[in-house]
């Protein structure tokens, strides 16, 4: 903005970034909008000037015409509004759908937020804290929880913002086309430090992103998960040998799930979540319900991390039983297959 | 102020057709006005006459208009630093809480039905009073209390959770006074309720001989839609909000997933209240504005019939939309595309209206008095409003903006540049029939101007800095937006003077203004034809009504129906 600058003002936006293809999309809609509602109010707002101008009262004994409506006028601006709203609708709609059908290549990031700070996860076990970075050319799946109260993940320069739910992924996808760096909001309320949710989304060319995970690789999000698993005592009961008492998680993420009472489900990252959590909730047959509840143990960070390792389980991954570590609080005292436990 | 007062210029004489109340009898002695008889202050506490119980109603609103506006200034004052340098984030959290709170409800919600609609409803069905006048006080003194519960609650002890409630972090997460203020609102629900219930049955009972429906002043239409959706949606806040105090007070899991509950469950209850709300605000509205655009431009409404039905769809659909507040919030595709397409649905009634009130300054012979610059200036702002909602109700562009000061800006163009506009032009119109007096025309001309002119400089800014994506509920902020930030604080500042001004000059008005007479605008509604102020029983004799509400044409063409 040059005026503000010839007058000694910082330099202000007055309109946000583009940085993906979706931004052009909404924004091409709202560019739409705004020329149907601005054609309209400007229509109103005329016939109002000239109408306050040429019959203001000039005199009181001014003669006004007993009008009392003219059906036809009045049916065609009820109705008339309809095409353009429905455009708008339709339009809206078209662009809006897209938030459901993610690429099933996209790069995939797992995000938690809890009161003030956004938590971020990539698959190669890289970390941060308030900052995402993101590989342009290349879709990229948010999958987010929250650890406490509802935030949102605001991200205008994608146009896009998704409330965080504690107790349920929610995903939200993008593709970023502009390196850059941009801002990043929390949008819902969440108490005092709300203002200070606040962050950066880095968008970078794709070589820059690889160097910039392999600076910052700690080991994948998958290998940690393994470490909680074992130290849980998860593989006391999920294990390949003998007659387990638990089903074998190798290979499960993805497939449907048969539970005891007959209905089918995909096994997905709120699946293996609930299983964790809330393991009465959906009792995979034939199995009995004898998983204790990890609530309280695990953080939604860690649950990011053990639903990234059994989404990683191929055939033959799952670790023998480790009997150093004790038996997690609330798990059976007695081994389900007691026995038979060391080969 | 200085005493400038002016009386209006002279209108023509009402129009010569058949008078609608009967003048009274010749030699009859005249009965006193409402404000002088009976004496004393319990007369004023103990009444059972709508228009006192009126004026109780406008002092304790305009109280509460001003504790909002206080609030709503610190707002401003913080946000002209990017770091917020005025108050603390925790403070700020509550100013905007108590701002929110109060002005929905204890403002916006009752004014318009409890001041003007309680002054003159009556009496422009041509009633002695409404049909409950005793239930009429009760409803006053228990919306006084429940606003001395809340009010204490946030003024003295704070609340943090935003006027809208969200759990889990109201019933977790704030360490404020979240279910004081709740139970507040909940007993002030209970004098909503009675309005409307005394209000329905009044229009269905008290109506005076020859008011039929289709003479009924679209004033009365519109209270009589509103009186509806408060009785079908103020239960359900009621219930939302005892929920959110259970859970908080026993650790019933309803709301919070940690307890087993849906946060998302609250936010439907709760928006199935909030949207048929703003339909509470602005309806009423929209009836003063047809009476005074009527009055001003000296013209029949055009196309009473759409007005009046517009007022019941838009009642009627307001029930249909709340999901629209939640498109970002995790509900299905299916339930947003539905709440969408119901929201352009319930614009139309809406454009209706503003049309017709176009169409009926045409050809007119229009004043600009006070209230007729209210006027236009509602049907301008609320224009602007209104269709900053068919961004918000496109999907994609709600994705973007939702939460952010596009919204902010968007409702307050419909409650602050549309309803309090139209509440100030009614005050304005009424004014002098309530106390017999005139103001000053050129102080509330100015008033009405320098409104205007700062509800744009405020809120048009907003639009801009939402769109960029500046999130509402924000203490502080990145420095980009900081110069828009500081012309809407500068808007403010001149909105602050010209809500100010009426204060003055009406009290002026009360003692040093020019006596009104029975009808100083020359409008035709019934509660015109009786002297000003009113006697206590409104009129000398049951009026007659022989003709519908609008009948200000004198001559020239007639293209009725
Ligand atoms: C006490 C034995 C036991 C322990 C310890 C245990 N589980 Fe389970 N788990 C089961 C049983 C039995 C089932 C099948 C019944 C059900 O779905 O609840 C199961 C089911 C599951 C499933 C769903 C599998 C399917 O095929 O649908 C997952 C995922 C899972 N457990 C993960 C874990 C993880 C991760 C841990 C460690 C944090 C763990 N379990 C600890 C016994 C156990
Ligand atoms: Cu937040
Ligand atoms: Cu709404």
């Amino acid at each position: 903005m040059d005026l503000f600058a010839a007058i000694g003002m910082p330099e202000v936006p007055l309109f946000p970034d583009q940085a993906s293809a979706h931004a052009g999309r909404v924004d091409r809609l709202f560019f739409f909008i705004l020329a149907v509602t601005g054609g309209m109010g400007a229509s109103v707002g005329l016939l109002l000037a000239v109408f306050a101008f040429r019959y203001r009262r000039r005199t009181a004994a001014d003669r006004t015409p007993r009008i009392t409506g003219f059906p036809l006028l009045e049916w065609g601006w009820t109705l008339g509004p309809i095409l353009p709203f429905a455009v708008m609708f339709a339009w809206g709609l078209a662009v809006y759908r897209d938030n459901y059908a993610p690429p099933p290549d996209a790069y995939e990031v797992f995000v938690v937020g809890k009161q003030w700070m956004w938590k971020v996860q990539h698959p190669g076990g890289q970390r941060e804290i308030n900052e995402l970075h993101l590989p342009a050319g290349r879709p990229v799946k948010v999958t987010l929880i929250s650890e406490d109260v509802i935030h949102d993940f605001g991200t205008p320069a994608f146009r896009k913002k998704v409330d965080v739910l504690p107790g349920r992924y929610v995903t939200v996808w993008y593709e970023p086309t502009a390196p850059g760096r941009y801002r990043l909001f929390c949008n819902q309320y969440c108490g005092t430090g709300h203002a200070d949710m606040v962050g950066a989304i880095v968008v970078q060319r794709p070589d820059e992103h690889s160097k910039w995970l392999r600076d910052h690789a700690e080991g994948s999000a998958a290998l940690e998960g393994r470490k909680l698993f074992l130290k849980l005592q998860c593989v006391s009961c999920h294990r390949t040998d003998g007659d387990a008492k638990a089903p074998v998680l190798e290979g499960l993420y993805g497939r449907r799930v048969l539970l005891r009472d007959g209905s089918t489900t995909e096994a997905d990252a709120a699946y293996i979540r609930d299983s964790i959590l809330y393991p009465a909730k959906q009792v995979a047959a034939p199995w009995e319900p004898v998983m204790p509840t990890f609530q309280g143990q695990v953080s939604e960070e860690e649950v990011l991390l053990l639903v990234a390792y059994v989404r990683s389980l191929g055939r033959g991954d799952l670790p023998r039983p480790n009997n150093d570590t004790p038996p997690p609080i609330g798990a059976p005292t007695e081994l389900p297959n007691a026995g038979g436990a060391k080969k | 102020m200085s005493t400038d007062l002016e009386v209006f210029p002279p209108l023509r004489p009402a129009p010569p057709s058949e008078p609608q109340a009967a003048p009274p009898l010749p030699g009859a002695a005249v009965a006193p006005s409402y404000l002088t008889e009976p004496h004393g202050w319990a007369s004023w506490l103990f009444t059972t006459d709508h228009k006192r119980i009126a004026i109780l109603y406008m002092v304790t609103v305009t109280l509460f208009f001003f504790v909002g506006g206080a609030a709503a200034t610190v707002i401003r004052l913080n946000l002209i630093a990017p770091q917020g340098s005025l108050v603390s984030a925790e403070l700020y959290n509550k100013l905007f809480t108590a701002h929110g709170i109060v002005m929905v409800w204890f403002f916006l919600i009752p004014v318009i039905p409890t001041v003007l609609g309680n002054f003159v409803l009556p009496m422009m069905i041509g009633a002695k009073d409404l049909a409950f006048p005793r239930l009429n006080l009760l409803s006053w003194y228990v919306f006084t209390a429940g606003a001395v519960i809340t009010l204490t609650a946030v003024l003295f002890g704070g609340v943090d959770s935003g006027w809208t409630f969200y759990p889990p972090f109201s019933t977790r997460s704030s360490y404020t006074y979240v279910v004081p203020a709740a139970v507040g609102i909940i007993v002030t629900g209970f004098s909503t309720i009675m309005t409307g219930l005394n209000f329905v049955i009044t229009v269905h009972t008290l109506r005076a001989p020859g008011m039929t429906w289709g003479r009924l002043p679209i004033f009365v239409w519109s209270n009589y839609a509103t009186s509806l959706i408060m009785l079908l949606a103020t239960p359900v806040l009621a219930a939302v909000l005892a929920l959110i105090a259970v859970e908080r007070l026993a650790g019933i899991g309803i709301f919070d997933p940690s307890l087993g509950g849906d946060p998302i469950l609250f936010q439907h209850l709760f928006w199935f209240y909030s949207h048929p709300a703003v339909y509470i605000m602005i309806l009423p509205g929209m009836g003063v504005v047809t009476e005074l655009v009527t009055c001003f431009s000296r013209k029949t409404l055009f196309g009473y019939k759409f007005v009046a039905a517009a007022s019941i769809c838009i009642a009627g659909f307001g029930f249909l939309v709340w999901g629209h507040h939640m498109f970002v919030a995790g509900q299905s595709l299916l339930a947003s595309i539905a709440f969408s397409a119901l929201s352009y649905l319930v614009a139309i009634p809406s454009a209706i209206k503003v049309f017709n009130w176009t169409a009926t300054m045409f050809r007119g012979s229009i004043a600009f008095e006070a209230p007729m610059l209210y006027a236009v200036g509602f049907i301008l702002l609320f224009t602007i409003g209104g269709m900053s909602g068919l961004f918000l109700a496109a999907l994609a562009v709600d994705q973007h903006v939702h939460d952010t000061y596009f919204i902010i800006a968007h409702f307050h163009f419909i409650m602050v540049g549309g309803m309090v506009s139209a509440y100030f032009g009614g005050l304005h119109y009424w004014w002098p029939k309530m106390t017999g007096r005139l103001y000053s025309r050129p102080w509330s001309r100015l008033a009405a101007l320098l409104i205007f002119a700062g509800f744009f400089l405020t809120f048009l800014p907003q639009f801009v800095l939402g769109y960029l994506g500046m999130p509402r509920r924000y203490h502080h902020y990145p420095p980009e937006f900081q110069v828009l930030n500081v012309l809407s604080s500068a808007g403010a500042s001149i909105l602050a003077v010209g809500y100010v001004l009426p204060f003055f000059y009406l009290f002026h008005s009360l003692r040093w203004g020019k006596p009104a007479g029975p009808n100083p605008w020359q409008a035709t509604g019934l509660e015109w034809q009786t002297a000003s102020p009113p006697p206590k029983h409104n009129f000398e004799q049951t009026p007659v009504i022989t003709r519908g509400p609008y009948e200000y044409a004198t001559g020239g063409t007639d293209h009725a129906r």
